[in-house]
C-alpha cells in the first residue's frame, strides 16, 4: 500500500519544498537589509511579465531540459551521471566543428548537422565512463565527474591552440557563418507592429528540447529498450535473470544520456553566442541533476523543473541588474531552492507521509 | 538614513522597471567580479570617484553568466544609461553585436579588440608594455640574485604583452639577467587563483628569483602575500598595490583603468566614439607607483634611471617592442 496518494508525491512535496526555500531566501534578503517582497516582485516582473524576460527564462530552461533529461535517463538505469557538464562541453566542440567547417546552405540543415555533432560528441564522452562501469566496475559517479575536468582541459586546448582566431584575446572560436543562424523567438513570433522577445536568446532549439522530452517519455515507457532500462534500474540481478545484458544497458543508457547533455550546446553555442566560448555550459550540467531530482526523473517533471530554474536564473539576473543584492547572495537563493527541492526531499516527505497515514487511520476508524 | 536609502533604492528600481529613461552611466564588470583588488576594482574606483565628485550615481552589475553579457548591455541601454562601460576583452564581441541596435547609446570597452569599431563604441587600450618596461628596469636594479620572476594570469597575448615589456626593461638594465616566467592557467579561472599564485611564487624563489611581477588580477594577491612572507620583493599590477604589504612591494605597474572609467563617465553623452583610444605613458594611462609604502625601496638612482627611460619612451627615442607586433617577444620566449 502506498503511504500517500500519488498527487501528494509529485505536487505537494515540491511545492512545500519550494515554499520553505522561499521563506529562507526571504530571511536572507531581509538580513542584508533589502525588501524580500520587492525582490520577489522584481524577479517575477523581469522573468515572466515581459516577453523578453520569457525569452531568457525559456533559453535557460532549454539548457536545463536537456541536462535534466540526460540525468533522468541515467537515473532510470540507476546510474548517476554527474558528467553532464563535460558531455555538454564536448558537445559544444562538436557544434563548433560542424558549424565552422561545413558550408551549410540553410539553417535547418545546419541545425540537424549540429545536433548530430553535439549528440555524437556528448555520447562519445559518456561512452568511456560507461565502458569502465560496465566492464571494469569503475564507479560511474567517480569517472563521470573526473571526465568533467578532462573535458574542460580538452576544450581549453582546442580553444586556445586550435580554434581561436589570430589577434583575439578571448579563448573562443570565431563567429559562425550567417547561414547557421538559428531563428530566435524574436524572428519567429514578432509581427510587423510588435516586436516580441526583443534581444532574448531563446531560439528554435527550445522546440527540440520539447521534442526530446516527448521522445524520452516514449523511450522509457513505450519501448522494449526503455522497459529493459527500467528493469535494470530496479534490479540488476532480476534483469540479468530475464536475459537483459547489464553491459548493453549500461552503455546504451549512458550513450543516450551523454547525447542529451551534448545537445544542450546547440542552444548555447549555436543559438545564443553563435561561437564556442570557454564556459558555454556554465554549470547547467550540474543544475540538470537538481532538475531531474525535482522532476522525479519524469520528462514532464523535468520540463516543469527546468522552467522553474530558468525563472530563477533570469530572475536572479534582474536582481543583479536593478538592486544592490550582491551576486553571491543570488547564488545563495538559487542554491537554497536546489537544496530543498533536490537534496532535502526526505525532510518534507517523512512528516507528510506520517500525516497522510494518520489521516487515513482516522478515516478508517 | 538606511531606511531612506532603501526607500530611494526601491523607488529607483521601480522607476527603472517602469522604463523611465535617465542618463546615468552604467558599468558592467566581467565575470571576475568587482573586488579583485586589481583590474575590475580599478574600474569601480574610477566610477566611485566620479560619483563622489559630481554627486551622481551609476548603475552596475557583476555578471554571473555568459548569456548576461548581451542582456546587461541591452537592458542598461534600454533603461537610458549612457555611456555603458564594460571591462575586459570578453565584452568585445557582445558590444560589437549590440551597439548597432542602440545608435543613441555610447558603449565603452576596456582591453577589447574589434576588426571594425562601430560608430558609437569607444575601445580603450593601454600601452602595458611601456609601464611593464619601467617596472622591469626597477626589478633588475633591485635584484641581488640576477634573477627576476614574472607571473601572468591567463595565458593570452595581452599578458604576454605585459611580460614582454617587463623582460625588455630588465634586460636593458642587466643584459645577463635571468627571467623566470610562468602563467597561472589558460582559462579565466586563472584571474582569481591566489593559491596557485602563491605556489608559483615559491617555485620561482626556488629558481633564484628575488623580485616577482604579478600580472594576474586576483591571483596576484597570493603572489604578493607569498613574496612578503618569504622576504623577497614583488610588483603589483593595475591598481596601486604598494599598500598591501608596506615596504615589501617594490612598486606597482599602474594601468589607469580608473582614469579611463572616470573620463568616460565625465564625458558622458559627449564621449568620442568610433575608434580606439590608446593610453600610454604620455597620457598617464600607465606608469609606476611611488608612495610612502615603497619610497625606502627606491633609491634616487633607480628613480632617475626609470624617469629617464620614461621620458625617452614618451619622446619616441626608446622603442619598447609590443608583443602584438609579430606575436612574439624579442628577448624572452613565453
Amino acid at each position: 500500500m502506498e503511504k500517500m496518494p500519488h498527487w501528494a508525491d509529485i505536487v505537494l512535496i515540491p511545492l512545500i519544498s519550494l515554499f520553505l526555500a522561499a521563506i529562507l531566501s526571504a530571511l536572507v534578503i531581509l538580513a542584508i537589509g533589502e525588501n524580500p517582497w520587492a525582490a520577489f516582485k522584481l524577479m517575477v516582473d523581469g522573468a515572466l511579465m515581459r516577453s523578453s524576460g520569457w525569452g531568457y527564462t525559456l533559453y535557460y530552461a532549454t539548457n536545463f531540459m536537456f541536462t535534466g533529461l540526460a540525468v533522468a535517463v541515467a537515473f532510470h538505469a540507476r546510474m548517476f551521471n554527474i558528467g553532464g557538464e563535460g558531455q555538454a562541453m564536448l558537445g559544444g566542440l562538436g557544434v563548433a566543428y560542424v558549424c565552422l567547417f561545413i558550408p551549410w546552405p540553410h539553417w535547418s540543415l545546419a541545425l540537424i548537422g549540429a545536433s548530430l555533432g553535439a549528440a555524437m560528441f556528448g555520447a562519445l564522452w559518456a561512452l568511456i565512463p560507461a565502458y569502465l562501469q560496465a566492464k571494469r566496475g569503475s564507479h560511474i559517479v567517480i569517472t563521470t565527474i573526473m571526465f568533467n575536468f578532462i573535458a574542460a582541459a580538452v576544450l581549453n586546448y582546442f580553444l586556445v591552440n586550435v580554434l581561436r582566431p589570430p589577434r583575439s584575446m578571448d579563448p573562443a572560436t570565431k563567429t559562425f557563418p550567417d547561414a547557421t543562424h538559428l531563428p530566435s523567438f524574436r524572428d519567429m513570433f514578432s509581427t510587423a507592429e510588435t516586436i516580441m522577445f526583443r534581444g532574448a536568446p531563446a531560439n528554435v532549439t527550445f522546440f527540440i528540447a520539447l521534442a526530446a522530452c516527448v521522445l524520452v517519455w516514449f523511450l522509457i515507457w513505450r519501448t522494449k529498450l526503455g522497459y529493459e532500462i527500467r528493469a535494470f534500474g530496479h534490479s540488476e540481478s532480476g534483469a540479468k535473470y530475464a536475459g537483459i545484458s547489464p553491459v548493453r544497458i549500461t552503455v546504451i543508457s549512458m550513450l543516450i544520456s551523454g547525447a542529451l547533455a551534448g545537445l544542450m550546446s546547440v542552444n548555447t553555442t549555436m543559438g545564443e553566442s553563435e561561437r564556442l566560448v570557454l564556459n558555454s555550459t556554465e554549470g547547467a550540467g550540474f543544475i540538470g541533476i537538481a532538475v531531474a531530482l525535482m522532476g522525479r526523473s519524469h520528462p514532464f517533471g523535468v520540463f516543469l523543473a527546468a522552467i522553474l530554474f530558468g525563472f530563477l536564473y533570469q530572475g536572479g539576473a534582474e536582481l543583479a541588474l536593478w538592486t544592490n543584492i550582491p551576486r553571491e547572495l543570488i547564488v545563495v537563493i538559487q542554491a537554497l531552492v536546489i537544496l530543498f527541492t533536490g537534496a532535502l526531499d526526505n525532510m518534507v516527505r517523512m512528516p507528510l507521509e506520517k500525516l497522510f497515514l494518520a489521516l487515513r487511520k482516522k478515516g478508517d476508524a | 538614513m538606511t531606511l531612506m536609502k532603501k526607500l530611494l533604492g526601491a523607488a529607483a528600481a521601480v522607476a527603472v522597471t517602469a522604463g523611465t529613461a535617465f542618463a546615468e552611466p552604467a558599468l558592467i564588470f566581467d565575470l571576475g567580479g568587482k573586488f579583485d583588488k586589481s583590474f575590475n576594482e580599478a574600474a569601480f574606483n574610477g566610477a566611485t570617484r566620479w560619483a563622489g565628485e559630481f554627486g551622481k550615481s551609476f548603475l552596475e552589475i557583476e555578471l554571473q553568466s555568459e548569456a548576461q553579457r548581451e542582456q546587461a548591455l541591452r537592458r542598461f541601454a534600454e533603461a537610458g544609461a549612457n555611456p555603458v562601460i564594460t571591462t575586459g576583452f570578453a565584452f568585445a564581441t557582445p558590444v560589437e553585436a549590440v551597439a548597432p541596435d542602440y545608435p543613441d547609446t555610447k558603449f565603452v570597452n576596456i582591453d577589447g579588440w574589434m576588426p571594425e569599431v562601430p560608430p558609437n563604441v569607444q575601445l580603450i587600450n593601454f600601452q602595458e608594455h611601456q609601464g611593464s618596461y619601467l617596472v622591469g628596469m626597477l626589478a633588475a636594479m633591485a635584484s641581488k640574485t640576477g634573477t627576476v620572476g614574472f607571473i601572468g594570469g591567463m595565458d593570452i597575448p595581452l599578458i604576454r604583452h605585459f611580460g614582454c615589456g617587463y623582460a625588455q626593461g630588465a634586460k636593458a638594465v642587466n643584459p645577463d639577467i635571468k627571467i623566470v616566467a610562468n602563467m597561472t592557467g589558460t582559462t579565466p579561472a586563472a584571474w582569481n587563483d591566489p593559491v596557485k599564485g602563491s605556489e608559483l611564487t615559491k617555485a620561482q624563489i626556488a629558481q633564484g628569483a628575488d623580485v616577482v611581477y604579478a600580472a594576474a588580477g586576483g591571483t596576484g594577491v597570493g603572489v604578493l602575500q607569498t613574496a612578503a612572507d618569504e622576504g623577497i620583493l614583488s610588483i603589483g599590477v593595475d591598481s596601486n598595490q604598494n599598500h598591501l604589504h608596506s615596504g615589501k612591494v617594490l612598486t606597482s605597474m599602474l594601468k589607469r583603468v580608473d582614469v579611463a572609467v572616470y573620463n568616460a563617465m565625465k564625458d558622458g553623452e559627449n564621449l568620442d566614439t568610433g575608434g580606439f583610444t590608446t593610453l600610454g605613458l604620455a597620457e598617464d594611462g600607465v606608469g609606476w607607483a611611488l608612495d610612502e609604502h615603497n619610497e625606502s625601496l627606491i633609491s634616487a638612482e633607480m628613480k632617475r634611471d626609470v624617469n629617464k627611460a620614461r621620458d625617452a619612451i614618451i619622446a619616441g627615442d626608446l622603442e619598447v617592442t609590443a608583443y602584438y607586433t609579430n606575436d612574439s617577444c624579442p628577448v624572452h620566449e613565453f
